[in-house]
């Protein structure tokens, strides 16, 4: 019998709560983090609505306790749902047995160095040059680690929109080969206008407060935010006699290999996915009680994960949701952010609300949730699709 | 379960894609700036797949081909990639498309490919390769975090046949900010003479090396990956040798069975002597090897080093350009990879004989 990976901890912070108590509120409360841009610095200000997370750097930078001068929001962000993760675990000294840190991003420190980068692109600026040595999504990770104080080992994934899940995989298979025996893993993304221009371009934007799942959904709304939790071995939980938040029974990672950006229609690489995890997870279709749906709210990938969803689960397709109206898409992190709403799930025993959804897809026999809603929930099952024809599939169990 | 390297692919600064001319003919490169040889791209891709591919893109999908060719492998059963920089010249220009006034009518080709993992996905979408894929990128960690994920792989027996490797490019504007930085070597005439060079910096290079891996026996397999290990930050010399010990003894060796050890010194003599420090721990006819004379240095460049030691192992000879300290070993059983970069990210990699 394999050994199971538990979850011991968990911390995020995103639009709708500085901490995980506050975005279960905002979750129960159905309350929107999404809103008019009050800290980036971009033109699109009246414009797009986003999901900022709702302090300046420096309100993070104090909330943090942190005296470097310059530190990116994706290390800020990072750093305060890693901590509250180690924190809920009870874990005080990382250097008590082999941990590690992985942590997932798509923009690293891209908030910072993107002025700069351009500055000396368009005109050979060489001020803050420096700087740029914390451009790249390593070194976001590096340094997080160094805050937490972990150094057995630590990595960083960057599959764009799945980056947390796979760092969720990662970690769970690390602990299985007895190479780690706890790791703080999942994910951090701060907005930029790297990504916004990037999306915009892409002509997925929603100028509106998004809708997932809707008929008439017009795009995403782009958010930021981190999530991690922490997984332990089951020989540290036997020596601890820790009581486990759940654990990690399934998880896969395939790919579409159909277009770089889009989806196929038929959502080939999310079918594969979901069906690869659930049978490692060794559960049927009609176990699974909730899903957490990618569901960001473009025309494409909604319609190729709905149709996914009716691969396998035909005309019973479970309760299901995204909570990608509550937080926007926070992109490198959303795996991260929705492991923890996953978690809650099973935690409480409810699911949540689908937010502004009004008219369902007609091609789909099935529709997401609209209402918070208390039921039995022992297995949830969380899906994160990106670019590069990558989808991740990870499930949670009780 | 032993682990074997059954195909190469490596595109470098040196004549090494086509496997066949093993640093016997060497490209020197003046200046601290070592750009890879192209590859006779038109033969290996489809004209019409390779007119919409940036420079890394060509470099990473062409080498993870040769190295599937070499390996007879048709679908492998994961592609694993470390970037530590990814697709910087689609990063610079979109950027430069957006600027900072924000234009609204932008292509988003620049944006699409400027995502990490973008090498990763174009290998998946020109084999139809609906498996695994994962993209790595931790600094001096990148190629090695793939490696290992390759290695779980084939422990956890998800898969036969995994596809790792490792890319990244040098552009003007990235050899520009280096160079403003202060990071390269001025003054350098030839590339060559890195070693003889006593000064602070480095040279820059860039790459793209595949290697397939497998769990299968087969003539044709290079060497065996007998083991691998991370080391952050460490400390102290101690911790350093401790890391020697984590390849070295699940394998029953010990520090005199080493028969080459292939270290990433790079001429820059504020952090070259923890190369020296480290030799002193191996007996005195151990041979001692270097490799970024030839292809620079850059955060992936072990992909190059575990290119050099499975040829090594596979043809039993070293190739004269790339001694550093002579050896009579008549065999070459085990060779180790040290590398650092910037003192931070260490990894060993041990390389053996089938």
């Amino acid at each position: 019998m394999p050994q199971k990976v538990w979850v011991t901890g968990m911390g995020t912070v995103s639009s709708i709560g500085l901490n995980v108590e506050e975005s279960f509120r905002s979750l129960c409360e159905g309350k929107t983090g999404i809103g008019p841009i009050s800290y980036l610095d971009t033109r699109f200000k009246e414009e797009y609505p986003l999901g900022e997370v709702k302090l300046s750097n420096d309100e993070l930078k104090e909330r943090a306790k942190l005296s470097e001068p310059i530190v990116s929001r994706t290390v800020l962000l990072g750093t305060l749902a890693a901590r509250e993760a180690l924190s809920q675990a009870g874990i005080s000294d990382v250097q008590e047995y082999r941990t590690g840190f992985i942590s997932a991003t798509s923009v690293g420190g891209m908030d910072i160095s993107e002025k700069i980068y351009q500055g000396f692109l368009e005109q050979g600026k060489l001020e803050d040059l420096s700087l740029m040595g914390i451009h790249d999504c390593g070194s976001t990770t590096e340094m997080m680690a160094d805050l937490l104080g972990i150094r057995h080992f630590i990595s960083t994934i960057s599959t764009a929109c799945s980056s947390s899940a796979n760092s969720i995989m990662l970690g769970v298979r690390l602990i299985k080969q007895g190479i780690l025996e706890r790791v703080v893993v999942g994910g951090t993304d701060a907005l930029t206008r790297f990504t916004l221009n990037g999306f915009n371009s892409l002509k997925i934007v929603d100028k509106q407060q998004c809708q997932p799942f809707d008929a008439n959904r017009r795009g995403l709304n782009l958010g930021e935010g981190a999530g991690y939790i922490v997984l332990e071995s089951e020989a540290l939980m036997e020596k601890s006699g820790k009581k486990p938040f759940c654990y990690l029974s399934g998880y896969s990672n395939t790919n579409d290999a159909f277009h770089q950006t889009a989806s196929s229609p038929t959502g080939d690489g999310a079918t594969r996915a979901m069906e690869k995890a659930m049978a490692l997870a060794g559960l049927k279709a009609d176990d699974i009680d909730y899903i957490n749906v990618h569901g960001t709210g473009t025309a494409n990938n909604d319609m190729s994960e709905g149709n996914a969803l009716m691969r396998i689960f035909a005309e019973h397709v479970p309760t299901c949701s995204s909570t990608k109206a509550f937080t926007g898409h926070t992109l490198g992190a959303a795996g991260g952010i929705e492991a923890v709403f996953s978690i809650l799930a099973i935690q409480n025993q409810v699911v949540y609300p689908n937010l502004f959804l009004e008219t369902p897809i007609p091609e789909h026999n099935f529709s997401p949730i609209t209402k918070l809603k208390e039921q039995k929930v022992e297995h949830v099952l969380s899906n994160s699709l990106g670019f590069g024809g990558n989808c991740s599939t990870l499930i949670f169990s009780k | 379960m032993k682990i074997y390297i059954s195909g190469m692919g490596n595109i470098s600064p040196q004549t090494t894609f086509d496997n066949k001319n093993f640093l016997d003919e060497i490209v020197s490169h003046e200046g601290s700036r070592l750009n890879i040889v192209d590859p006779p791209y038109k033969e290996i891709l489809n004209p019409r797949l390779m007119r919409r591919m940036t420079r890394i893109i060509k470099m990473g999908v062409t080498s993870a081909k040769i190295c599937l060719a070499e390996a007879k492998v048709e679908m492998p059963d994961a592609i694993i990639t470390g970037t530590a920089m990814g697709c910087v010249k689609d990063t610079e220009t979109f950027l430069l498309a957006y600027g900072s006034e924000e234009s609204t009518l932008l292509t988003p080709t620049a944006f699409i490919r400027s995502t990490h993992n973008t090498v990763g996905g174009q290998i998946a979408l020109m084999l139809k390769c609906n498996n695994y894929n994962f993209t790595y990128v931790q600094k001096g960690f990148s190629f090695e975090s793939a490696l290992l994920d390759g290695i779980l792989k084939l422990k956890e027996k998800d898969g036969e046949n995994i596809l790792v490797g490792a890319v990244d490019e040098m552009t003007d504007n990235s050899y520009g900010i280096k160079s403003h930085l202060g990071y390269l070597k001025e003054g350098i005439k030839n590339s060559l003479d890195l070693f003889q060079e006593k000064s602070k910096g480095i040279i820059a290079g860039e790459g793209s090396a595949f290697f397939l891996l497998s769990n299968k026996e087969n003539e044709n397999n290079y060497a065996v990956l007998s083991g691998l290990f991370m080391l952050y930050k460490p400390k102290s010399q101690a911790e350093i040798e401790n890391g020697i010990q984590h390849v070295l003894s699940p394998q029953g060796l010990e520090l005199k069975d080493i028969d080459a050890i292939i270290i990433g010194k790079n001429g820059n003599e504020e952090k070259d002597g923890i190369y020296d420090d480290f030799l002193k721990a191996f007996p005195s006819e151990t041979a001692v090897l270097g490799y970024k004379h030839l292809c620079g240095e850059y955060e992936t460049s072990s992909a190059f080093a575990l290119w050099m030691a499975a040829r090594m192992i596979k043809e039993q000879r070293i190739p004269k350009a790339t001694i550093i300290r002579k050896s009579d070993a008549k065999e070459l059983e085990h060779i180790l990879i040290y590398n650092h970069y910037r003192g931070i990210n260490h990894s060993f990699i041990l390389v053996s004989k089938i």
